[in-house]
């Protein structure tokens, strides 16, 4: 459990804000695709603590960011932390995607949907520092839902497909033609439900390892509530805030 | 610094604060927040004969003040708890108690003959107040009868300390924890979860995957309060209260309406070292109250 102070927030889209986060001691070691959990307070509508997936880490100014979709009450309040202000995390929680091993000549594609993009964006840079060429896939309903573009452009090759055609190729990512035109030998995917099911769906028939991050709605965030339980392939539900939020597509039970 | 020791039957505590049951997993889980050791008690996650896989998704939805869940008693059944749990469980150094579940008198017996095996584990929760399985759980709690024909037959099979936990689904609580007293149950803990239930207005369709669930979280403790103190008027048992608290002095409203002991259940998930705040909080009450023991406060409200 930390208490982080808020170095800066603002808005990137009139639904999303970036919060950045910083501390006085030292950030713990975060993995792409680990998450926490925000306590929000000052809200009567607001009970549980929310949690958000990791955006990006910042070593150099000692910041975590969380980019963070306005759902809600919650997630409002958030958007209107200031300078300054404390905010109690628990963290860093979850498994976090595989780092592959020291082969970094594999063709590695993040894929991301809406808020999904968010663990890609750390994702991609860590493994641009370990010296792979990451590619991404970014897919949003039009082009003002595009976040954090030139951050990923800046960190390799990025593809996108918007629903109405406003930005990149018309449709849904898994349309794109990168995944007609392009070997890959790994996926990683986070978005809304439908968009994992159909790229795991790809990966499955092209026989391309692939994980994708889950956000089943979840109260502790620690393995103790057990409300936010996925049932995998063996019949077994396991929560996915402990066993997960990244789950290989094979343990799954959506392929069957 | 006051005596903050209790008495639970024959189970001593050094303090009165435990972690309610589905709350707080096995306690390993917390351990890396605080010194767990530093509790009463710790309940652990309800516990059946027979591995269950509980209820599907969606399990939760979140409420003003509180939350439903409808997690359905998932547990790896009481031979898993013995072989795999238990050896990293049984020296934490505080009361380790399971909660005990069945659907029947027969598993519910079974299950408590299994458990009184282990040394370490001093006391047992007899859960007849699950309001998300389908068949037992809730269904004993909610009459005299079912309830006294439970505690009957576990009594006769464990030595132990029994303490029993109550439904606040039932027209009148006193005399279910009558009728548990009667069959020669040690303690009662109240309450366990209210029914209730979420609708998606978009979706036209229940938010649990249940339709109902247990309402649990500060908006219950008022309920709770209500219940503790009704019925610690009419039963010589200590009771063990809890609903929705969520700071020391929800505790000491507690004691004062006559719980021995209180736990922490819902809050834990909000922060997970609010059982030691509370601990330290009590402490603090008795000390400027000039109570030496926190056994003065048990029962002290002045109607």
């Amino acid at each position: 459990m930390l208490d982080m102070k808020v170095a800066d927030n603002y808005r990137l889209h009139k639904n999303y804000c970036l919060l950045k986060l910083t501390s006085d001691d030292a950030l713990p070691e975060m993995m792409p695709g680990q998450f926490v959990q925000v306590r929000i307070d000052n809200s009567s509508k607001t009970f549980l603590r929310r949690p958000i997936s990791i955006n990006y880490v910042d070593r150099n100014a000692n910041q975590l960011w969380l980019l963070i979709q306005l759902v809600g009450e919650g997630t409002r309040k958030l958007s209107e932390a200031s300078k300054g202000d404390m905010i109690n995390l628990l963290m860093p929680l979850g498994n976090g995607f595989t780092i592959p091993g020291i082969n970094n000549e594999q063709k590695l594609l993040l894929v991301g949907g809406g808020v999904g993009t968010a663990p890609m964006l750390y994702l991609g840079s860590y493994l641009k520092d370990l010296g792979f060429k990451p590619c991404f896939l970014m897919g949003a309903r039009s082009k003002n839902d595009l976040l954090q573009l030139n951050r990923f452009e800046e960190l390799g090759q990025t593809y996108v497909t918007t629903e109405d055609g406003s930005f990149g190729e018309k449709g849904f990512v898994t349309n794109h033609s990168i995944l007609e035109s392009m070997r890959f030998d790994r996926i990683y995917a986070c978005g809304p439900k439908p968009m994992m099911v159909a790229v795991a769906k790809f990966a499955a028939t092209n026989l391309i390892a692939c994980e994708v991050s889950l956000e089943n709605t979840m109260a502790c965030g620690i393995g103790a509530c057990l409300c936010c339980v996925e049932k995998l392939k063996d019949e077994h539900h396991v929560c996915v805030c402990t066993e997960g939020p990244v789950f290989n597509i094979n343990k799954l039970s959506w392929l069957n | 610094m006051a005596e903050l020791n209790v008495n639970i039957g024959s189970l001593q505590m050094k303090n009165p604060v435990m972690t309610a049951s589905g709350t707080f997993g096995y306690g390993i889980e917390y351990a890396d927040f605080f010194d767990i050791s530093r509790l009463g008690g710790i309940i652990v996650k309800g516990t059946t004969v027979q591995l269950r896989e509980g209820n599907p998704y969606p399990r939760m939805a979140e409420t003003p003040s509180g939350m439903l869940n409808a997690v359905g008693l998932q547990n790896k059944g009481a031979q898993y708890f013995i072989d795999h749990i238990y050896p990293q469980i049984m020296n934490i150094g505080t009361n380790m108690l399971v909660n005990v579940s069945g659907s029947s008198i027969e598993n519910y017996v079974e299950c408590a003959e299994k458990i009184a095996e282990l040394d370490k584990i001093p006391a047992i929760e007899l859960n007849i107040s699950c309001p998300n399985v389908k068949q037992g759980g809730m269904a004993f709690g909610v009459t005299c009868h079912g309830a006294a024909e439970v505690v009957r037959a576990v009594r006769k099979a464990y030595s132990k300390t029994l303490i029993v936990k109550l439904s606040p689904n039932v027209t009148d609580i006193v005399e279910i924890a009558k009728a548990v007293e009667a069959e020669g149950a040690d303690a009662v803990s109240m309450i366990n979860t209210m029914m209730g239930m979420a609708v998606d207005a978009e979706k036209r369709k229940p938010v649990l995957s249940t339709v109902t669930g247990g309402l649990s979280g500060p908006c219950i403790k008022p309920v709770a309060l209500r219940m503790v103190w009704q019925t610690s008027k009419a039963v010589n048992i200590p009771i063990i209260g809890l609903g929705g608290i969520s700071c020391w002095k929800d505790a000491v409203e507690f004691m004062l309406a006559g719980a021995t002991a209180i736990q922490i259940g819902t809050y834990n998930f909000i922060d997970p070292t609010i059982s030691v705040k509370v601990i330290e909080g009590i402490n603090d009450y008795c000390d400027r109250h000039g109570f030496k023991s926190v056994k003065e406060i048990i029962g002290a409200m002045e109607v």
